[in-house]
């Protein structure tokens, strides 16, 4: 009995049975594309979360005026107002600090913003021209606030996305035109382009004024809410934040640094912390896979011991006509293999479509995980064979006698 | 069982010469099934000699004996046996594709010897189409498939209706008649009375061995 010969009776039984080959394949089908789909899904969202930090700017420091200690009462976190301008300036400026890029001193504040006759309440952020760099703030029009704008407290607006859309609804374009912020008139010089984001850190939603303007014409304040810093590198993150961290403490004349007047929070702390977060979820979706993977092998596992059971009478019966016991392996190996193969392959064409889906449906990059391909089909195909093979060599033992005569 | 060996058959020696139709009768547990697995080259025995053809079969391996079983042996069980859900034409084919007959001769062959046992309309129907007795003819031609030296049918009509079974007899007669060696199992002396020779045994003992003196006078008559 040649291989092809094996190959045609091998396709030929499967096909006689069509039920129990269908629920021998389904079983292969569900291991491999759950495995698939969920890992996919797991490393996607975990990307998805890694980027979006990362839009918010790369080797990114935040200093953020924090509460001053005053016996037992604490005040609120940001509610403080020990940050200055001067503190960003002399940072940009100190010979101590070697590893800061760029300073971005700003001040946040919400505020009534009116254009004809649309209105929103939206955030208002006064900037100095380093932070479209510092934040990766990209211009789809017009331009962003300079310094001599700053410096001359210019009147002059650059908007997001979002705040353009709700105070120009008409679709109109806003630059070139007005907007009331707190009642004076701004002139509208630029359009942000979209960041992504959504509810109260939509960086969409945002108007950008010049800092001084802010401070001095609309809030009437002398402080910052936070100084955003990009490091050199990377690398010097913690440098940076060292180097910061020492000069504002002297700055501010302190010399214990568990008083500090302020805080400072690096990027990769953000993403460290998101990245745990992914890290248990996606650890957490294996775990499942493993268990899908799991049931899914038992799912064949019992699928093949039945099929070979129920067949023990016509393996005697092929051995009293002359097959041979490796003849009686082979061919049951073959089937197993051959339901194996379109299992697989279904399965795998199933979790990549799902996963597809999933990631359309949820607006999640698409990723598939070779690994998890590879290990869903090794798996899978492997308790398929073994199963195929282990009790059909079994059977194949059995004298024709005994097998002619199971029950 | 322990050690202690339960003993089937011994003392059990007779020659069955080309051409003959014996019938081998006992009651259940006389010790002709293990007889007909011996006959059948399905099991060895532990001491004595089984030569077919020629050959000494008693000392043969696994692989051995089922080379043997498919170029020496029709077997046709009181179960019929057959390929569920396949047709006539593939159950009789089915011995073929192990004795590695050229694929191009198979089904010509099938088809010759489903037509002898009356079958050549039912070629292409499946087993579950077919009644009792035709479904035991397609075992016939495929016990004849591979133009086996003996026939060794095991309670062949055990299964069936007596005019069908009847109808299997005639069948073996005819092939008797065309030279084929045939042994048959049974334990009903009316189906014994088709062999032209029957052996008893009883309690793993041969008690008999004669000539069917009917079947002599029948033929004798004819």
């Amino acid at each position: 009995m040649d291989f092809l010969e094996l190959l045609s009776s091998a396709i030929e039984a499967l096909t006689l049975n069509k039920l129990r080959t269908g629920l021998a394949t389904l079983g292969i089908v569900i291991g491999i594309g759950s495995v698939i789909a969920l890992v996919s899904l797991g490393q996607a969202s975990q990307q998805s979360v890694q980027s979006q930090i990362q839009s918010l700017g790369s080797n990114l420091l935040t200093v953020l005026p924090g509460s001053q200690n005053t016996g037992a009462v604490r005040g609120a976190e940001g509610s403080t107002t020990t940050l200055t301008y001067d503190d960003a300036k002399s940072i940009s400026t100190s010979p101590q600090i070697t590893d800061v890029q760029t300073v971005s001193p700003e001040l946040s504040r919400r505020a009534q913003v009116t254009a004809g006759g649309n209105n929103t309440n939206t955030s208002v952020i006064g900037v100095t021209d380093a932070y479209a760099g510092v934040h990766n703030l990209q211009m789809s029009e017009g331009t962003f606030i300079s310094a001599v704008e700053n410096q001359t407290l210019a009147k002059v607006a650059v908007m997001g996305p979002q705040a353009a859309a709700d105070l120009f609804p008409d679709g109109s374009d806003p630059v070139g035109q007005t907007i009331r912020i707190n009642k004076l008139a701004f002139n509208v010089i630029g359009v942000t382009v979209s960041k992504g984001g959504s509810g109260f850190n939509n960086t969409d939603d945002t108007i950008y004024i010049p800092l001084l303007t802010a401070q001095q014409q609309v809030f009437g304040v002398d402080y910052l809410s936070d100084i955003s810093l990009s490091a050199k590198s990377a690398d010097v993150m913690t440098d940076a934040e060292n180097q910061v961290g020492y000069l504002l403490l002297s700055r501010h004349k302190l010399s214990d640094p568990t008083k500090a007047d302020f805080s400072i929070l690096s990027q990769s702390d953000i993403l460290g912390a998101a990245d745990q977060v992914t890290g248990t979820f996606t650890t957490l979706l294996s775990g499942i896979a493993a268990i899908s993977l799991l049931v899914g092998g038992i799912g064949i596992m019992n699928i093949m011991l039945v099929t070979v059971t129920e067949r023990i009478r016509e393996i005697g019966l092929r051995k009293a006509l002359g097959a041979k016991k490796s003849t009686i392996i082979y061919q049951f190996l073959v089937e197993a293999v051959i339901l194996t193969i379109a299992g697989g392959i279904i399965g795998m064409i199933l979790g990549i479509a799902v996963s597809f889906l999933i990631s359309v449906l949820i607006h999640l990059p698409f990723i598939l995980s070779g690994f998890a391909i590879i290990l869903a089909l090794c798996v899978s195909g492997g308790i398929g064979i073994l199963f195929g093979w282990y009790p059909a060599q079994k059977a194949a033992s059995l004298s024709p006698i005994e097998a002619l005569r199971y029950e | 069982m322990g050690d202690s060996q339960t003993v089937a058959l011994s003392d059990v020696s007779f020659d069955i010469a080309k051409g003959e139709f014996v019938a081998i009768m006992g009651p259940s547990g006389s010790g002709k099934s293990t007889l007909m697995h011996m006959l059948g080259a399905l099991d060895t025995p532990t001491s004595g000699k089984y030569v077919l053809d020629g050959q000494d079969v008693s000392k043969l391996t696994d692989d051995e004996l089922a080379e043997i079983r498919n170029k020496k042996i029709g077997f046709v069980f009181q179960a019929f046996n057959l390929l569920p859900r396949r047709s006539a034409l593939k159950n009789v084919m089915l011995p073929m594709i192990y004795a590695n007959i050229p694929k191009n001769q198979r089904e010509n062959l099938a088809k010759k010897y489903l037509e002898m046992v009356g079958l050549g309309n039912r070629l292409n129907h499946t087993t579950n189409q077919l009644s009792g007795g035709q479904q035991q003819r397609v075992a016939i031609a495929r016990a004849l498939a591979i133009n086996p030296t003996i026939i060794l049918a095991d309670e062949p009509t055990g299964n069936l209706a007596s005019a069908q079974g009847e109808e299997i007899m005639d069948i073996f007669k005819d092939l008797n008649e065309e030279g084929h060696t045939i042994i048959m199992i049974t334990h009903e002396p009316d189906i014994a009375e088709h062999a032209k020779r029957i052996i008893m045994v009883k309690d793993g003992k041969l008690i008999s061995d004669k000539k069917n003196k009917q079947k002599e006078r029948s033929k004798s008559k004819n």
